[in-house]
């Protein structure tokens, strides 16, 4: 077990060695060109008016907040379907079903209140 | 020391393993590269790349060299340690993901026991990549883009996860080589058709390809979460969005089609046809359909894709429990 996820770790490293090789070498070998204004923000050839990093609606907050609950549900949902075959009786599947029917609610509810409409 | 023991020796499997993925890693992006351009040349009565090699075969190695030879530009307004990590963070996932891939019933790096769990999870490290990009830019394309490519990737995130459900209700297990064994007579695909469709519809939003490429929406945003990366670091994340599109499809043929499994060819040649196909399948769907609105698209996962999956998962799991 421990053998397998060594390997995982053997590939995060090949892939920042990666990387590094290849900004690095361009690094050394490529023409560098001189001036100020090929360091400028790219704002359509227009001189950039201010910052990025500024307040904006960023409308997606209720979204993500609903991707959390949903997400933790398929959390809960791939133990009961790696068991599943072993479950018998239609109860668990009823189960499952008001699990799944509490969150479905949530969804309904954001819908109806124009969680999705900007 | 006969073969079988060299062969069996733990420093051979790991230069094997370094070198298989990496080979397949580099033809993979020169090659999807090329087919991009062909396919999307002859939907639009042109010729593609015509001129480097045959039909135009090297173009990939040619760009690959000519941005070898060009400068990194690091802006002057971003945040500097930030802008240099993204390219690695979006670059990470996509050879780790490759740990699990069955290419074959004998050539797969690690047959992981979660390697279904641990494939879609390591695939969503990409999303702060591609976050942290776009925010260090310092452009308001680039922020823009990146906001856009979060609220898409969460969302998608559900259906996709919700139709890889359903395939391991049926097979019971989340380990690669056990879900390709159990497709030896008939492919999950029949059986779950519903699944397959979200899962191939999910799979273009994750990696934010037309018609759910709002993320790098070419007219409106430039290009998006990289507008402000030149050279080499702005090819690693060209790179990182050709091999996702491999493995997505990799990864739908091991689930849907049956893997490797296939009559008269080799498994590594099935493997590969079946993947490609889906391959040139994402490519001509970008190329055939227009970008939706960034609303639309919400809306289209959590009123349509998001209640169809948990439909799915439930009426399978009802008619699983009746029969």
């Amino acid at each position: 077990m421990l053998e397998s996820y060594s390997y995982v770790f053997l590939f995060s490293i090949l892939s920042v060695i990666f990387v590094s090789i290849v900004t690095i070498v361009p690094k050394l070998i490529a023409p560098k060109a001189i001036g100020e204004k090929k360091l400028t923000t790219y704002e359509c050839g227009e001189e950039p008016i201010g910052d990025a990093w500024i307040q904006f609606n960023v409308r997606y907050y209720l979204v993500a907040l609903l991707f959390v609950a949903f997400d933790v549900e398929v959390f809960f949902l791939i133990p009961w379907a790696m068991v599943f075959k072993d479950l018998t009786g239609l109860i668990f599947w009823f189960e499952i079903v008001l699990f799944v029917g509490i969150l479905a609610f949530a969804l309904i509810y954001a819908w109806a209140k124009g969680v999705f409409e900007w | 020391m006969d073969l079988a023991m060299i062969a069996d020796s733990i420093i051979v499997k790991v230069i094997l393993s370094i070198a298989g993925v990496m080979i397949v890693f580099t033809i993979n992006a020169l090659f999807a590269t090329w087919l991009e351009r062909k396919v999307a040349g002859h939907i639009q009565l042109r010729l593609g790349p015509m001129e480097v090699g045959f039909h135009g075969v090297l173009q990939g190695a040619a760009d690959g060299l000519k941005l070898i030879a060009k400068e990194i530009i690091t802006p002057k307004g971003v945040d500097k340690k930030l802008f240099a990590l993204a390219p690695y963070l979006a670059f990470f996932p996509t050879l780790l993901m490759f740990v699990v891939i069955p290419f074959s019933d004998k050539l797969q790096v690690r047959d992981l026991n979660i390697g279904l769990l641990y494939f879609f999870s390591i695939s969503c490290i990409a999303t702060i990549g591609i976050f942290m990009a776009g925010w260090a830019s310092n452009n308001k394309y680039s922020l823009m883009g990146a906001v856009r490519s979060i609220a898409q990737s969460i969302a998608y995130e559900i259906p996709i996860i919700l139709s890889i459900l359903s395939v391991v209700i049926i097979t019971q297990s989340l380990k690669l080589s056990e879900i390709v064994s159990y497709q030896s007579k008939f492919w999950i695909v029949l059986v779950q058709p519903v699944a397959f469709v979200v899962y191939v519809i999910s799979a273009i939003a994750e990696l934010n390809r037309t018609p759910f490429d709002i993320p790098e929406a070419e007219s409106e945003l430039v290009a998006g979460f990289h507008t402000e990366y030149s050279g080499m670091r702005f090819a690693v994340f060209f790179m990182a969005e050709y091999t996702n599109i491999f493995l997505v499809s990799a990864m739908a043929t091991t689930l849907f089609l049956g893997g490797w499994r296939g009559p008269f060819f080799p498994p590594v040649v099935w493997f590969f046809i079946k993947t490609y196909a889906l391959v040139f399948f994402i490519i001509w769907v970008r190329w055939a359909f227009p970008r939706l609105r960034p609303d639309q698209l919400m809306s289209f996962c959590w009123k349509f894709l998001t209640p169809v999956a948990l439909l799915n998962l439930l009426i399978t799991t009802f008619f699983m429990k009746i029969f």
